[in-house]
């Protein structure tokens, strides 16, 4: 299964880069100007999205450099001990919705610090991995099509985050821990 | 709701460094902040060039409303509120199939290309629509079948197994997903019993 996944992922790309031009020409569509005339898009859209991406880093990094960060796990530290999670995977479940960079390089030390094969190895791999960056998510599609007002999506993406953080600590303790 | 999570880094992030006698430290990282974010946009310009150039080939060719009749009962189910045929259900099953994939850089272009077809589904153009909301809840939580990244770090510090947390990613995607589309519905069926404009 995990083999041919990454086979899958590995050929997606180029199959796709051959095959659409190809079927297009095929259906008689002038391949490099459709190309040229969707690209041109591109700009304009990355462009669009840099006050909304700039506004949001900027916070983020103020609250990470200034160590309020840090203080507010300190606070919420004793509630994970009270349900006997360990306690260094904690950070991921704030970090992980705020900085995908972040989140990576807090990951990426919790395995150098204690193997990628200990429980809390395990479990920071599954958080990281399972869910993507939801202020960045929110912050790029939005913001890419100028939606202020983003509703309830903040909160979909956030619970399901918290959820997500959940069930990857009760997984890995059912299934690795025996 | 997302002016309150700004307002919150900002003001504690000043009161924190300021008790700490720091507060210099605020300048530095609204700046640091502020290149960054310009930086991932310039990274972005190259990804979403060249995917919305192909992107646009397999419209013209009719491949994405192909691909949307394929799944069509899927995105039925998912996004009822969207037209039949309209290219939007095209670039959301790309998106999905993309983030299945771990192809992330090509999903966030087909992602974005979405939205913009939501948006123009949209009767009020400032806030999202109920379909935007369900597109960006199913990419907040990212069904992947294969952490690619985690598994190359895992390996780099001599993991015994390093792809044996594919199951357990999976599973819990699963079901942080899962959660996405119910909490989504629920939002969605409350939004529509009292009409209310409050973000």
């Amino acid at each position: 299964m995990y083999a041919l996944v990454t086979l899958l992922s590995a050929w997606a790309i180029p199959v796709l880069i051959v095959f659409i031009p190809l079927y297009a020409a095929y259906r008689k569509v002038p391949v490099y100007e459709s190309f040229v005339e969707g690209a041109k898009e591109g700009f304009d859209t990355a462009i669009k999205i840099i006050p909304h991406l700039v506004g949001m880093m900027v916070a983020i990094s103020i609250f990470r450099a200034s160590g309020a960060l840090e203080l507010t796990l300190g606070w919420l530290k004793p509630l994970f001990q009270a349900f006997g999670v360990p306690s260094e995977v904690l950070p991921l479940a704030i970090l992980r919705p705020i900085t995908g960079a972040g989140s990576l390089a807090f990951t990426t030390d919790l395995i150098a610090q204690f193997g990628p094969d200990s429980l809390i190895g395990r479990i920071a791999s599954t958080v990281q991995g399972s869910t993507d960056t939801t202020l960045y998510v929110i912050t790029v599609y939005f913001g890419a099509i100028g939606i202020r007002k983003a509703g309830y999506a903040l909160k979909v993406g956030l619970i399901s985050d918290v959820v997500g953080f959940i069930a990857s600590i009760i997984i890995c303790l059912l299934v690795f821990s025996s | 709701m997302v002016n309150w999570i700004w307002l919150f880094f900002i003001v504690t992030g000043f009161i924190v460094s300021a008790v700490q006698g720091n507060v210099e430290a605020v300048t530095q990282a609204a700046f640091d902040g502020a290149k960054s974010g310009v930086t991932v946009c310039f990274g972005l310009i190259s990804v979403l060039v060249f995917w919305l150039g192909i992107m646009r080939i397999a419209e013209d060719a009719g491949l994405l409303s192909k691909l949307a009749v394929l799944l069509r009962p899927v995105v039925r189910f998912l996004f009822p509120s969207i037209p039949k045929d309209h290219p939007a259900l095209g670039y959301i099953m790309s998106n999905m199939s993309a983030n299945i994939l771990g192809l992330g850089n090509a999903a966030t272009p087909m992602g974005i290309k979405a939205m913009q077809e939501l948006q123009k589904l949209n009767p009020d153009k400032d806030s999202a629509s109920p379909a935007m909301c369900t597109l960006l809840a199913l990419n907040t939580a990212s069904i992947t079948l294969i952490p690619t990244t985690l598994i190359a770090i895992r390996m780099n510090y001599n993991s015994v197994n390093p792809a044996e947390i594919v199951g357990t990613t999976l599973l819990a995607t699963a079901i942080s997903t899962a959660a996405a589309i119910l909490v989504d519905r629920w939002y969605r069926r409350k939004q529509t019993l009292i009409p209310t404009t409050r973000g």
